[in-house]
């Protein structure tokens, strides 16, 4: 077996590599070394990183195990200093030296840092990589002035995380425009107007003269006209080199980037070289698409057969969130060029297409960028869009013919194979296509997970689903109410009203009268079952307890390390010296790692062992206190403000009616977590309106809202109605949660079941209709009656249910004698 | 010298759930299916070290509980769409009584 080594651990080097597998995993014994200490991740995707809209795990792209699965060597922290040509063998700063038969130079690029006075202070950095990432969300939590050097693609990102992360961010831009090297100047006016309107203060053809600092670390930035911008971190992102000096000292051939030929040669018949640290017929290439395409000719190359890398047409899209803009090919224009525009200040949308020859040399779009890739892919293909010219700054459903009603998934059928999807993983329509016939694939879920088409930054779902609905055709309208799970055909509602029609009992008895195709069902289907059955069935269904989440089982939340956190409850946020004392006192005892005080005002204690759980609960439970349940699908807590008690405006006792409603509801099991919130007066102090029931307490009464929550997508309540007396809120709180209960699929929280059936159609029921009102309040009483004891005090009693919690078995070290 | 190391009996384990058994390696993780089919493997999933034993167990599988992972309990490998594997653990069960085997030097021997 040949032996390949790779230098450089990221995009470019590692694309080529799983490509080589991909054609023949037998020919090379291969070895990368990669200066960073990871796997290998997504490097365009660390601006959401920054931005917090994605963590770092969620862009690794290769694990350590993929390395190993595959056989491949990785060395970390281990950078190349040296390449012995002559006897092919690589050396590395930390002491390895291996030799090789090929090698492949992925060293990329490097930030260019501009040479003002100033620039190597503390606080002064790139954006390039985990450490920088690591030194700006240190400057977040402790700084208030960030200023960016750079209005292009990267420096935008960048800012734009500073600012969406709680900064004061200051764009600096020497050009008069923004993203002058792919926007004109009309769209870049438009992003500098929307920026500004975000909060980011955008300063152009602004010249940074020095950058001064106090106690080695960075003050201020000063232009070269004499302002003085305040700065406690300065992020350099005005470009990047090519990193050719390994290239250089080795003697190999060097211009801007290291030389190489259609194949992705260098001056030397045994290296290769991709991605931004080469140069290819004069151009260097600072996006991702070109590094995917040169790993595709190189990898047909060493593995012996014929492909010649063309160069190629780049289009980008700026990774911000609200703000669509994309840009392809060469719009700078010219005397032979014409300029078809699209101006519509007023929604925010500019379109602007460069043609030559009747053929498409650049495309600018802002504010719609649906379009895009149909653009591109005309542009690549260089097709003569003569006949559609009228149509074409409308985008594709107009051109295509169909006017605006045009199908979108006609649309998609009409793209060629090799058209790219998403364009984050470089995954074209064929990969999709391919995915979903070879692997049965019905769900765009199922497409991500094995194509990772929208598994990045997602702007392309849409277009993903199309492809699946285009692809499955009739067979797609089958599956458009999904099942539960891949163990059955029912959907959730299917399987809710079986258990209520034909009197299911126990699990068992469902995947009998249901054909369950798996033995013992899922992780998924067997939670809901459980749930569904618990609340079909109170006081005579027997909770399975091996088909509930860790969190319900053990009755506390697992965190990341495998600990637990425990929150004992507060009768509406309420607490005493009694049970603070306890609470401190078991904080000392078991350790707790963390303290905090929750977004629902209640303690919860971090980091505490399994096998302590019962302990800490019998503390708790001893000082009167129970389980807060802050780690089931069921009542969380109410949260509440002083009201008319203390305060100079509270108009009702929202702390009693706080507490009251919390002893209604606690313990009980629902569908999803469920909170609740009673403000005392429509300042709303205890964000009653983000809940999933709200009380906001008036002169006239009680106002009662439904359906909001604070989480990925936040959703303000709406209004259910006014009533008198607490009594009333009790009842109609009741009768909205079993209704809840009842009728929402598991994991479905109110928010999306509310938009799925209609506040119209649970007004009716809750409000509109007395008797029904009536009746589910009587259930919810029924149901409650079994349900409210203490999970912990349960735990802590019962010697079986303790169990759990003991290891089965320690092995000291003379166990094996 | 035995390798072969009593650490409880199936009935300690609930049918379709785990139980811990600490060693000085690590814990490892007992898997009792509803067949009362037994299965030990390192109790750690392969993504990002979750407990497995915590997990819930299906088929001959478990979910890992901090990312919802499938593990295969007979192999270690991780069901599609996932990739890994971890390490599986040697069982034998006699009249009700789970040993497991363990490498020499993971419990320490005094020569």
């Amino acid at each position: 077996m040949q032996k390949l080594i790779v230098i450089g651990n990221g995009m470019a080097g590692m694309r080529a590599v799983e490509e080589i597998l991909k054609r023949d995993a037998n020919q090379f014994k291969i070895t990368v070394f990669g200066a960073e200490p990871y796997g290998n991740y997504n490097r365009i995707m660390l601006s959401p990183v920054l931005s917090g809209e994605k963590t770092f795990e969620e862009i690794m792209i290769n694990t350590p195990e993929w390395y190993a699965e595959n056989d491949i060597t990785l060395h970390v922290n281990a950078e190349v200093t040296e390449i012995d040509r002559e006897n092919k063998i690589v050396k590395s700063a930390n002491g390895i030296e291996e030799s090789y038969d090929k090698l492949l130079i992925a060293t990329g690029s490097e930030p260019f840092i501009i040479p003002v006075p100033g620039k190597d202070l503390d606080g002064v950095i790139s954006f390039r990589d985990m450490n920088d990432i690591a030194a700006m969300e240190d400057a977040i939590s402790k700084y208030e002035n960030a200023v960016v050097i750079g209005g292009g693609l990267l420096g935008l990102e960048a800012a734009y995380g500073l600012q969406r992360r709680g900064m004061k961010a200051t764009v600096i831009h020497l050009m008069d425009t923004l993203m002058e090297r792919q926007l004109d100047p009309s769209a870049g006016a438009l992003l500098k107007n929307e920026l500004e309107g975000r909060g980011i203060s955008v300063l152009t053809e602004a010249n940074t003269k020095e950058i001064v600092g106090k106690d080695g670390r960075v003050t201020e930035l000063h232009l070269a006209d004499g302002r003085v911008i305040p700065a406690d971190i300065v992020v350099m992102a005005v470009g990047i080199r090519p990193n050719v000096a390994l290239a250089q000292a080795s003697g190999l051939e060097v211009e801007r980037g290291i030389v190489v030929n259609d194949q992705l040669l260098t001056s030397d018949e045994h290296i290769y070289s991709v991605g931004e640290c080469v140069q290819h017929q004069g151009n260097v290439y600072g996006l991702v698409a070109p590094l995917y395409e040169m790993g595709k000719v190189l990898a047909d190359h060493i593995t012996g057969s014929d492909n010649a890398y063309q160069g190629s047409v780049t289009s980008t899209k700026l990774k911000v969130s609200g703000v669509d803009v994309f840009s392809a090919g060469d719009f700078s224009g010219g005397d032979d060029c014409e300029d078809v525009v699209l101006r519509d200040a007023a929604r925010g949308i500019y379109k602007r297409v460069v043609l030559k020859d009747n053929k498409i040399q650049g495309a600018v779009l802002y504010g719609d960028t649906a379009d895009g890739a149909w653009y591109f892919q005309m542009l690549k293909d260089e097709q003569d869009i003569s006949d559609i010219r009228d149509l074409l700054i409308f985008g594709q459903a107009f051109a295509s013919g169909g006017g605006a009603s045009q199908d979108p998934i006609e649309a998609v059928a009409a793209l060629p194979m090799d058209a790219e999807i998403c364009g984050c993983n470089g995954v074209c329509k064929g990969d999709i296509v391919n995915a979903v016939n070879d692997k049965g694939l019905t769900t765009l879920d199922e497409v991500k997970a094995h194509t990772k088409a929208s598994a990045s930054c997602g702007t392309c779902a849409g277009l993903v689903e199309n492809v699946l609905k285009a692809t499955l055709g009739d067979a797609y309208s089958e599956v458009t109410v999904k099942p539960m799970c891949g163990c059955t055909e029912h959907t959730h509602d299917e399987v809710r009203a079986a258990i209520v029609e034909q009197e299911l009992k126990t699990i068992p008895d469902v995947y009998q009268a249901l054909e369950w195709k798996t033995p013992n069902g899922c992780s998924s289907c067997r939670p809901a079952m459980n749930y569904y059955l618990l609340c079909a069935w109170p006081g005579e269904y027997q909770d399975d307890t091996q088909s509930r989440f860790i969190n319900e089982r053990a009755h506390a939340n697992i965190q990341k390390d495998g600990t637990y956190s425990v929150v004992p409850r507060m009768w509406g946020g309420l607490t005493n010296p009694k049970e603070l004392r306890a609470i401190a006192d078991a904080a000392e005892k078991f350790n707790v790692k963390t303290v905090k005080v929750t977004g629902g005002q209640r303690i919860d204690l971090f980091g505490i062992k399994k096998e302590d759980l019962p302990e800490i609960w019998a503390d708790l439970n001893a000082a009167g206190m129970v389980s807060g349940h802050a780690y089931g699908k069921s009542l969380r807590t109410v949260k509440t403000c002083v009201g008319k008690e203390w305060c100079r405006f509270g108009t009702q006792m929202s702390m009693d009616l706080g507490v009251k409603l919390e002893k209604m509801a606690w313990g009980s099991y629902m569908p999803h977590k469920f909170k609740m919130a009673v403000s005392g007066c429509p300042r709303n102090c205890a964000e009653a309106t983000i809940k999933d029931f709200g009380v906001i307490c008036v002169d006239s009464g009680y106002q009662l809202s439904v359906a909001g929550n604070g989480g990925i997508h936040v959703r303000a309540n709406d209004d259910l109605c006014l009533v008198k007396t607490e009594e009333e809120v009790l009842e109609y709180a009741g009768a909205y949660i079993q209704l809840y209960r009842e009728e929402a699929r598991y994991l479905e929280r109110t928010a999306p079941w509310i938009e799925r059936v209609g506040l119209e159609y649970v007004k009716s029921i809750v409000v509109d209709d007395e008797a029904r009102r009536k009746e589910l309040y009587a259930r919810f009483t029924h149901s409650q009656s079994f349900w409210q004891d203490d999970p912990w005090a349960k735990a802590v009693n019962e010697e079986e249910a303790g169990a759990e919690f003991k290891p089965l078995a320690v092995m000291t070290a003379q166990a094996a004698e | 010298m035995s390798n072969w190391i009593e650490v409880g009996q199936v009935n300690d384990i609930p049918k379709l759930g785990a139980r811990v058994v600490k060693s000085l390696r690590g814990d490892i993780a007992v898997f009792r299916t509803a067949d009362d089919e037994i299965f030990a493997i390192v109790d750690e999933c392969p993504h990002s070290g979750g407990p497995l034993s915590q997990g819930i167990v299906h088929g001959k599988a478990v979910a890992c509980p901090l990312h919802n992972w499938n593990i295969d309990l007979e192999t270690g490998d991780v069901l599609d769409p996932d990739h890994g594997c971890t390490r599986v653990i040697e069982v034998a069960i006699t009249d009700g009584l789970i040993r497991i085997f363990v490498e020499a030097e993971a419990t320490g021997t005094h020569g």
